[in-house]
């Protein structure tokens, strides 16, 4: 054999070990957690509030806690990453003012999560005194998920052949009806698989409610927006830092940890496989 | 009326759309605005460079070179992982997988991307930390190094995603013209293809060094958070994420305290800020150079 070919055989057998390697970590965090998880989780579990400290019981209200937070930072960046996709997609004229919103967009996803937790404890918490609350986590966290937003509903509306857009517009339907009755309807199913995928991304965030919105242990589910709740993220770090059983608190941990996994997997798992088959599909 | 209708619609898209730059201008503001103080308190280079970082302590001392050395260190560990590993991965999925092979292993690097980072730091004090101690008979697996390890692991999928895609912009013409003149496929990647993506490869390793630097819960949860400088790869350490998502929560609000916080926020935002900043313009750059516009 040739050198070239000896050094191709050793070069590609590298590459595959990386692919292996990383795969490899996928599939011990997956397997670690299911298997040690799966031993507390029970119905009792998934439905019943904390007993005894924090040893017992279950842990149903982080996980209404982090469905309302979730459900709260939606309904904040949809409004707004939907406009803003349509602004840049559909009306932009180019030129200075669309590079400075590229640019920021860009820079809002870069912002370290911990820092938006504490934009969040100065504007939402301090100066518009919504307090610790899931109104507060869910505008920190409706910031953090708006650059997702939008990008994924660009890239949705990107896909929307133009010759669609200027056919409606040669029937005399101005721009608006255009993007309503035509662009909007063709994009939605990429519209709503970005959608899933920030979900599950705000869902696991736990830097920006550190002092937004959580806290350890409540026996109480939140009854108003202005209540702070537990979310399962938090419980999981604050189950390995605080307390004062450690070895029960871990077994919750490794719980609590399972159901944020299955839940987040389960999200965005079918939103990237979607997302996967419509690229596919249009390309 | 229907003009006047129009008009609006576009007026309400353009004023949203501002909406990402009035946030990231508010963040800016708010850091500077709670971070500032204190520096009447501590002069900067002090705040900078200063070599113990006990802000509870009478009087206190706020130098986070300590933060700012753990922050670097566990961030270049990361980068040794995450490198080799997700650029390796991008050019098995881009050069080798077949069709098939590339439909399901891009799916899954993105999943390994959606995991959230509580639950890998989670994974490293449970699992790898343990596993590192005994394995290296170091005194704790909550170091430097396991955090190292863990981080890498967690920015491999960013590097990897990124990586691939500008593999992909590399036109097909440049491969065949290099298979023309008789070079096989290896040569073809390495003397050809990884050049001509070299600038998109280097953006993907900023945005994941980026990534790194500003990650949080892992690192507080597995570095260990002892904020001394260190002095081997397997001290504790207490990177800059970690202080302030450690200690916020203690910190009286509007105390010396809560303003160095910020202080070490606005750093953290700047930093990032600035690699972001790098990336965008090389791979503004790299997309003209190959012919793709925008």
């Amino acid at each position: 054999m040739r050198t070239k070919d000896i050094s191709q055989k050793i070069g590609f057998a590298a590459l595959f070990m990386c692919m292996l390697v990383t795969l490899f970590f996928l599939g011990a965090i997956i397997y670690f957690i299911a298997a040690r998880g799966i031993k507390v989780i029970s119905w009792e579990f998934l439905t019943q509030v904390p007993k005894a400290g924090m040893t017992q019981g279950g842990v149903a209200p982080a996980i209404v806690g982090t469905l309302y937070i979730t459900l709260g930072a939606i309904a904040v960046s949809l409004p707004l990453g939907l406009a803003c996709a349509i602004y840049l997609c559909e009306y932009s004229p180019k030129g200075i003012f669309v590079n400075i919103i590229r640019m920021s967009i860009n820079n809002l996803a870069g912002v370290p999560s911990v820092v938006f937790g504490l934009f969040g404890l100065a504007v939402f918490v301090k100066f518009f005194k919504f307090g610790v609350s899931i109104l507060s986590g869910s505008l920190t966290l409706g910031i953090l998920a708006l650059p997702v937003v939008i990008s994924a509903t660009q890239e949705a509306l990107t896909a929307v052949p133009l010759s669609l857009r200027e056919a409606s517009l040669a029937l005399g339907a101005t721009k608006w009806e255009t993007i309503k009755k035509i662009v909007l309807p063709t994009a939605l199913p990429g519209i709503l698989t970005g959608i899933i995928l920030s979900i599950g991304r705000v869902a696991g965030e736990t830097a920006p409610i550190l002092f937004t919105a959580a806290t350890f242990y409540t026996r109480r589910y939140p009854d108003s927006v202005f209540s702070e709740v537990m979310a399962l993220p938090y419980h999981i770090y604050a189950l390995m830092t605080e307390g004062a059983h450690p070895k029960e608190q871990t077994a919750i941990a490794y719980g609590c940890a399972l159901i944020l996994l299955v839940l987040v997997l389960a999200i965005s798992g079918a939103a990237i496989f979607i997302r996967q088959r419509q690229r596919i599909r249009n390309a | 009326m229907a003009r006047i209708k129009e008009k609006a619609y576009e007026w309400v898209f353009t004023a949203l759309a501002f909406s990402s730059l009035i946030f990231l201008v508010g963040i800016v503001i708010v850091l500077f605005k709670e971070g500032f103080p204190i520096f009447k308190a501590v002069k900067a280079g002090d705040f900078l460079f200063g070599r113990f970082w006990y802000p509870t302590y009478e009087p206190p001392e706020f130098g986070i070179f300590p933060l700012i050395l753990a922050s670097f260190w566990v961030t270049l560990g990361a980068l040794l992982v995450c490198v080799p590993l997700g650029v390796g991965s991008a050019l098995y999925l881009n050069e080798m997988a077949s069709f098939r092979q590339r439909s399901v292993l891009k799916p899954m690097v993105e999943i390994l991307a959606s995991i959230p980072s509580v639950v890998y730091g989670f994974f490293g004090m449970m699992i790898v930390a343990p596993v590192l101690q005994d394995l290296l008979h170091i005194p704790t697996g909550l170091c430097a190094f396991s955090a190292s390890l863990v981080l890498g692991i967690m920015a491999t999928p960013t590097v990897c995603s990124i990586a691939e895609d500008a593999l992909s912009y590399v036109p097909k013409s440049f491969r065949e013209a290099s298979f023309a003149v008789g070079a096989n496929r290896w040569q073809t990647l390495t003397k050809v293809v990884i050049p001509a993506a070299g600038s998109g490869i280097s953006t993907a390793i900023i945005l994941g060094m980026s990534r790194a630097v500003g990650e949080t819960m892992t690192v507080l949860m597995v570095a260990g958070g002892s904020a001394v400088i260190p002095k081997s790869i397997f001290d504790p350490v207490r990177p800059m994420t970690s202080a302030i998502a450690a200690e916020m929560g203690e910190a009286p609000m509007g105390s010396m305290h809560y303003h160095s916080l910020f202080a070490i926020a606005l750093i953290l935002f700047l930093i990032t800020f600035a690699f972001n900043i790098a990336a965008e313009i090389i791979s503004r750059r790299f997309r003209i150079k190959l012919g793709h516009s925008g």
